[in-house]
């Protein structure tokens, strides 16, 4: 037993001496939820629009009005042709364009019909998307507007409610993928160099002559990153709480346990890559490229994975990260319980233990 | 009760269709100074991790401190030490934290340890460099630590392989003084070098061609066997029946 703590403590040596390692363990992930949180937002503010009024009258004035008002628009300057639209879009000045028609007044009045043109940038099909139903909402709030006296035979009202956030916090999606993306690069990134550089550096072997059981060599490797890894858990909750105003609504006990599980199952992971490798720099490359595109990708929290082709889909079932967030997501934000992600618990398990019973094989198999 | 340090009785590994130890027969006497020649991919160094527990022998028998290298390996690996050819102290540790880890897992205690460690940093006189990281020494210092780490647990048998690769001729003598000290204080010492002057330093020496012991007995000897006036003729001698070789 003492054997052990001798070896966790030279353990926690390396970390704290190497600055590299630091960083990744405590900036990354500080980094990463104040870029998520603030810097990088999928919501649309101030995109720069162009109206080209061809009817100047009091309608178009009280609809462009309505447009300058909304915090999603910027009105760039009425341009007056449609080829000088033309060039603003080419040039990407604009984002998005609303043309009033000359007899748009007119047509109001006198047919109880009138169009509008809006032409949006669609290189970026999300934005063009988002940014065409904030304007086709504008127009028909002013519709309302214009027809508040006249009795319409049959209305549908819809009521919204936005369930779980209700102030639509971009930062809600993204916390569960950060946690899980941080936890994937520190478990299986810090854990394997660790154990590959005691290969190259040449200590492993004496290591392996000692009388410590190479077993213990393993555990006493991946007990201090664990250990760290559920600090960096623990801070990132607390940035994501009382920074970006993240709740957690489930029981954080059990949000910690299933943390615990990934994290057991990535540091597996990361003992699987060195036991295959004998070279930092590999095994740095395999866990950076090869376990975080894929965490990136196949988790959920950028690309929803519902919308992605069926053979991505399943691909996306052996990313740990992608479980795991789906408990997050449902533990932490709708404050749900076991009953409801038993289902992935079971998958993570299951996960865990078959990267920890390969990783220990293969362990075993290159001594022999 | 002068017991063999190490029996070796047609020891023999291999990998596939390729036998890297070919059926090795010898024997080492407690406190004896063994040299393991032999030229690179003769099979040293896979011989050595067999006796070092750290890989079964395909076939064969070999007692190490009297210990059975196929079933007893924990035992043997609490009776010897062993030094790699790459230097192996952790570089961003002290010298006095390398010194208590690998006391440490040998499972030496605290008492012992600050024992050690003192009268380490004394014979070595480092004193000044005991806080230091061990990155931070010249490597010829960095060797004689490591051996000096190796046998802090004063292990019956030490096995060394190739310890004084890249060190200066006078720090090379200065750890040889070394190995004597500890072959002084009744260690067995086992080692692999390319130095032929460093093979003369040793009581007997063994060379190994092609996974077989090709010749075993004291310096003086053979030279006499072989009628060279060097090591290195022996050697020499011996080597160039190799058919296989890295290069």
């Amino acid at each position: 037993m003492k054997q052990f703590l001798v070896f966790v403590r030279k353990e926690f040596y390396h970390v704290f001496r190497d600055k590299r390692t630091l960083l990744i363990l405590f900036g990354l992930p500080i980094m990463q939820i104040l870029l998520f949180g603030f810097a990088l937002t999928s919501e649309i503010k101030n995109a720069k629009i162009v109206v080209v009024d061809y009817s100047k009258d009091a309608s178009t004035q009280k609809i462009i009005t309505k447009i300058a008002a909304s915090s999603y628009f910027t009105i760039e300057h009425n341009i007056l042709s449609y080829d000088d639209m033309d060039k603003a879009f080419k040039q990407g000045k604009i984002k998005c364009a609303i043309v009033f028609p000359s007899s748009f007044n007119e047509d109001l009045k006198h047919t109880n019909k009138a169009s509008i043109q809006i032409i949006a940038d669609a290189s970026d099909p999300n934005t063009a998307r988002t940014l065409t139903n904030y304007l086709i909402s504008i127009i028909s709030n002013y519709q309302a507007e214009i027809n508040a006296n006249v009795q319409v035979p049959y209305q549908i009202q819809p009521e919204l409610r936005m369930l779980y956030n209700p102030e639509l916090n971009g930062s809600m999606n993204f916390i569960p993928g950060v946690i899980a993306l941080v936890l994937m690069i520190i478990c299986t990134t810090l854990t394997s160099v660790s154990i590959v550089k005691e290969k190259e550096l040449g200590t492993m072997e004496i290591l392996l002559v000692s009388p410590f059981k190479p077993l213990y060599v393993i555990l006493s490797k991946v007990i201090p990153f664990l250990a760290l890894s559920f600090i960096d858990l623990i801070v990132i909750l607390l940035l994501s709480n009382y920074v970006l105003g993240v709740p957690i609504r489930g029981n954080i006990f059990l949000l910690l346990m299933e943390s615990t599980l990934f994290i057991i199952t990535c540091l597996s992971l990361g003992l699987l890559i060195s036991t295959v490798t004998n070279s930092q720099q590999t095994a740095m490359l395999i866990s950076m490229m090869g376990m975080m595109l894929p965490t990136i990708l196949f988790t959920g929290f950028l690309f929803p994975l519902e919308n992605m082709p069926l053979p991505l889909q399943i691909i996306s079932n052996v990313v740990p990260s992608r479980w795991y967030y789906y408990v997050v997501k449902a533990v932490m934000l709708k404050g749900l319980g076991l009953q409801a992600v038993w289902k992935q618990t079971l998958i993570l398990l299951g996960m865990c233990f078959f990267l920890l019973t390969v990783s220990f094989r293969n362990f075993k198999i290159r001594l022999a | 009760m002068e017991e063999k340090a190490i029996i070796c009785k047609d020891l023999t590994k291999q990998f596939g269709d390729f036998v890297a130890v070919n059926k090795i027969s010898f024997e080492v006497d407690s406190g004896e100074i063994f040299g393991f020649l032999g030229a690179n991919g003769a099979g040293k160094t896979t011989a050595m991790r067999m006796l070092c527990g750290l890989s079964f022998p395909s076939s064969g028998e070999a007692t190490v401190a009297g210990f059975n290298v196929f079933n007893q390996q924990e035992k043997i690996k609490r009776n010897i030490g062993y030094m790699s050819q790459k230097f192996s102290l952790y570089e961003n540790l002290s010298i006095l934290e390398n010194i208590e880890f690998f006391g440490g897992i040998y499972g030496l205690s605290d008492r012992q340890l600050k024992e050690k460690g003192e009268e380490l940093v004394n014979t070595l006189r480092l004193q000044k460099e005991a806080k230091k990281m061990v990155g931070e020494l010249p490597l010829g210092w960095k060797q004689k630590l490591a051996f000096s780490v190796a046998i802090i647990h004063k292990p019956k048998i030490v096995f060394l392989d190739e310890p004084t690769g890249g060190v200066d001729p006078i720090t090379r003598r200065q750890f040889w003084d070394l190995i004597y000290k500890a072959a002084d204080d009744g260690i067995t010492v086992f080692v692999t070098t390319h130095y032929m002057d460093e093979a003369e330093y040793c009581n007997r020496i063994s060379i190994m061609v092609d996974g077989r012991i090709d010749a075993l007995d004291t310096p003086t000897n053979l030279k006499k066997q072989f009628s060279a006036e060097t090591m290195n003729d022996v050697f020499y001698e011996l080597a160039r029946g190799a058919k296989r070789s890295d290069n």
